[in-house]
């Protein structure tokens, strides 16, 4: 016979106290780590504009959260930020960027543009070499954009090399990749034609896509040329250690052109997916630089870090999407319209996702260049006249508090879609009586709903640019276009849209883009709610870096100070 | 009949058994993954057609269903699970081969612990039954069971890394400090679970007639407990033990995700998530063949335990 006895109060209620503690978390817990931290000196520059040795920290070791493990260190099979922000270290394109984000030479010193935009000439620096001190030449760039193009790479980012003249056609199997438009003319000159202008060609060419391999190295390696001890690149960094979703190590590579100014010794990449892990090994110094911060805790950040936090613009678009093709939202773009300015997306931004999002009327976010965002009349007035003018359409269109408008808003599971999806449901009950069901789905099944069309509604989309061009995200919208989940069709928005593609003057490019996102706000197939930002922490020590919406931050450019009062202030990761 | 051949022909059986098993595991698990909507190269950026069926081709997914299967089968008789689709440099042999020494690690020694100190503390707890001692320990090992360790884990890093600074707050390295904070989490709720469990049988054996026998004989009570009452009462810990171990030592989900560590537990949930066909394979078939093995491993270790339980019956 077992006896069973009951639990002791004493144990009860220790129980009790140290759960608790626990569900206080971040939210309730007193920043002890705080007083801790040192402070970084203040920056003395060099004439050179580099930052004087007195001011660095003798340990010039970055450690950078990078959210997940990369799919892959092949720069032609990448896609994904984490991949990205890698390889963006380990190889050089034929442009770079900047700090702030604007295009700048890379492998190439400087290019020609013919004047029909559709040739481009690239003069490769003569001093740049692979990591293994062979030399880069013009025939590495050829072969590199005739692999990444190539069926039997079966890259999927090779659709960023679309513009470049047969590149479809090589795509496809119709024509080798002999005859894509890419050529070297002599050692250190590359010329690409273009099947089209292509005013953002240059930002492209910061893509992976576009990156050169080494020819050799991938042809004695095949698919295990990305292993660290194999992998031979042309950036600022090589790769050392690659520990499957435990950290990627990257040391200088002084074999880099420009290697005289790289300032950080290594890099150690981490794939830390737990958005609050990532915030205690920041709090407790292992990392320099997470990849994002909890949705949920801004203010709390706000009082305890506000040195660290770090917010900016990114060129992203948060929006809900109609399904046009299926009732109730097949002819009426009043009840749309409805739908939309019903929304207090002040409120949203403020109550909800509170991390700084500007509420948004448009599809294409601020930030472009000189793109002039279209903003809808309506944008202009004050919520209660929104919500006025809401009311009026909705009845129009035959609705009312005895015949509600019922609809389901589709979302993929996370916390953040679930409230904001929570937030524009209510908000529609209470302006215009709408009931709305919330039904979230797992990633891979929400994609297939979503382009399938026959289930959906609403649904929540979104967009990040992938190069800074209004037409990334234009295109979403063109009649045919895999991404259209919307079912949006209008032949007007379509020539529109061909004549961008051809246009070459930059003024009358850029008006007619503005008309496309014209015509389309006009026709209400999606329900623009607020622009991204980055969010994230940064220890004050680590400089060089600046905020740019692509969200793009090159390791080359970085350093760290020295504390005030130590003279190695930063402690080694686990 | 001897001891030998008794093992000998349970063995054989054992092992006969796990072919028809694992072969359905296999089926089972190869028709569910594709059953599930969407594809392992779904993303939001929708792939132009002819790139899907460039990749397609690629990793042989526009081949037949059936044509698929029985090219699976055939490279799992080799012990070749393939290629990852999500990581794309590794082959699923590489990643478990990175992952599992890792999850062994903290999960093994996470059950000694948990098997150790269970034990011991189940034991004293029995020897003084329903003193205060008994109520307070066995207090806290309810709670051990019945707090989840995404609660503990956080609490636990807070504490000791966040504060204090002893420990790092995550990440992995192969040394003890990174091994420490996780490998507590884990055993808190196997200590709690085999104390629960070995109280309970031990209070059981002490109050069955061969106890009292040998108290009668006027044996020393650490005799009694050691040598006759320990056995019998190890057996639903042993039983216990088998598949607790196969789950700890091929990782645990929540606590790799918390303490950032890269082990195993991670890749049934993501290679689920990411429709990584070939990679959740690899890790439900690894997963299925340890706890095979650790049930044969418990029957035997039964056996030897409990003389009342003969082969054939097993």
């Amino acid at each position: 016979m077992i006896s069973r006895r009951p639990v002791p109060g004493i144990g009860l209620a220790l129980g009790v106290a140290l759960l608790l503690s626990a569900c206080g978390g971040e939210g309730e817990s007193t920043p002890i780590d705080r007083a801790h931290r040192a402070q970084p000196v203040t920056p003395v520059f060099t004439d050179a504009g580099l930052p004087d040795p007195s001011v660095l920290a003798e340990e010039q070791v970055l450690h950078r959260d990078n959210g997940e493990e990369p799919q892959t260190l092949d720069p032609h099979l990448a896609e994904g930020v984490p991949a990205g922000n890698i390889l963006r270290d380990l190889f050089e394109g034929l442009t770079a960027e900047s700090p702030d984000g604007r295009v700048v030479p890379g492998a190439a010193m400087r290019w020609n543009i013919s004047r029909d935009a559709r040739t481009y000439t690239f003069y490769l620096r003569r001093e740049a070499t692979w990591s293994n001190g062979d030399p880069l030449r013009a025939e590495d760039f050829v072969y590199s954009f005739r692999r990444s193009v190539d069926p039997r790479t079966a890259s999927n980012s090779a659709n960023m090399l679309l513009p470049i003249e047969n590149a479809h056609d090589v795509l496809v199997g119709r024509e080798t990749p002999e005859l894509l438009g890419v050529e070297a003319l002599d050692e250190y000159t590359l010329q690409i034609r273009l099947s089209d202008p292509t005013p953002y060609f240059l930002a492209l060419l910061t893509h992976s896509s576009t990156f050169p391999v080494h020819r050799a190295s991938v042809e004695q390696h095949g698919a295990r040329f990305s292993r660290p001890g194999n992998l031979v690149s042309n950036g600022a960094f090589v790769l050392a250690d690659w520990q499957v979703r435990s950290r990627i190590v990257l040391t200088r590579n002084d074999r880099y052109w420009n290697a005289a100014n790289t300032l950080l010794q290594r890099v150690v990449y981490y794939p830390f997916e737990d958005l609050s892990a990532s915030l205690k090994l920041f709090r407790s110094g292992n990392l320099h630089w997470t990849y994002e911060v909890p949705n949920n805790q801004f203010h709390w950040l706000e009082q305890h870090y506000p040195d660290e936090l770090v917010v900016s613009p990114w060129l992203g678009s948060y929006f809900f999407g109609f399904n046009l093709t299926r009732e109730p939202f097949v002819a009426d773009p009043q009840l749309r319209l409805a739908l939309v300015l019903a929304i207090d997306r002040e409120l949203i931004t403020e109550k909800v996702t509170q991390f700084g999002e500007q509420p948004s009327f448009s599809l294409v976010p601020p930030g472009i260049g000189e793109y002039e965002t279209q903003v809808p009349e309506y944008a202009g007035w004050t919520q209660a006249e929104r919500n006025e003018e809401a009311r009026r359409l909705y009845a129009a269109a035959g609705y009312g508090m005895d015949e509600p408008l019922r609809i389901e808003i589709r979302y993929n599971t996370s916390e953040n879609h679930k409230k904001v999806a929570l937030a524009i449901a209510s908000l529609w009950k209470q302006v215009l009586g709408v009931q709305a069901t919330l039904i979230n789905e797992e990633w891979k099944v929400f994609l297939q709903n979503r382009s399938g069309r026959v289930l959906t509604q609403v649904f929540r989309a979104g967009w990040i640019g992938d190069y800074a061009d209004p037409y990334s995200f234009l295109q979403l919208f063109r009649t045919n276009d895999g991404q259209n989940d919307y079912g949006y069709s209008n032949s007007l928005y379509d020539s529109l849209l061909e004549q961008v593609a051809s246009e070459r003057i930059p003024g009358r490019r850029r008006r007619l883009m503005q008309e496309a996102e014209r015509v389309l706000l006009e026709e209400v197939p999606i329900i623009p709610v607020y622009t991204y930002v980055t969010k994230r922490l940064v220890d004050p020590h680590l400089r060089g870096w600046d905020d740019n919406v692509m969200d793009h931050h090159y390791s080359k450019h970085m350093y760290l100070l020295r504390s005030q009062n130590a003279p190695t202030p930063v402690a080694e990761a686990p | 009949m001897t001891l030998d051949q008794g093992l000998v022909r349970q063995l054989t059986r054992r092992l006969l058994g796990v072919v028809p098993t694992l072969l359905l595991l296999i089926t089972v698990v190869f028709f569910l993954v594709r059953v599930a909507p969407g594809g392992p190269f779904d993303t939001e950026k929708a792939l132009p057609p002819e790139i899907q069926a460039n990749l397609e081709a690629k990793y042989h997914l526009d081949e037949p269903l059936l044509q698929q299967y029985f090219r699976y089968l055939g490279q799992i008789l080799v012990l070749d699970f393939g290629p990852s689709f999500q990581y794309k440099d590794w082959t699923v042999n590489e990643l478990i081969a990175q992952g599992f020494p890792v999850s062994l690690t903290i999960g093994g020694v996470a059950m000694l612990l948990g098997f150790v100190f269970g034990v011991g503390i189940g034991v004293g707890a029995a020897l003084r039954q329903n003193s205060a001692a008994d109520f307070t320990t066995m207090g806290f090992a309810m709670l051990g069971v019945s707090i989840p360790n995404f609660v503990v884990a956080p609490v636990l890093i807070l504490l000791f890394a966040v504060y204090a600074g002893w420990l790092p707050a995550g990440g992995w390295d192969w040394s003890w400090r990174s091994a420490v904070l996780p490998v507590v989490t884990l055993a808190l709720p196997v200590i709690a679970y085999i104390a629960r469990l070995m109280r309970g049988s031990m209070i059981e054996v002490l109050h069955s007639n061969f106890i009292r026998t040998a108290r009668a004989k006027g044996l020393p009570e650490r005799q009694v407990i050691l040598r006759h009452a320990l056995k019998p009462a190890l057996l639903p810990v042993i039983s216990y033990m088998g598949p607790a171990t196969a789950a700890l030592i091929t990782g645990s989900v929540v606590v790799e995700r918390i303490f950032s560590i890269p082990g195993l537990g991670s890749y049934f949930v993501q290679g689920a998530l990411n429709r990584d066909y070939t990679l959740v394979m690899g890790v439900v078939l690894f997963y299925g063949v340890l706890i095979i093995a650790l049930n044969v491993v418990v029957d035997l270790l039964y056996s030897i335990l409990n003389p009342k339980i003969a082969y054939e019956e097993l």
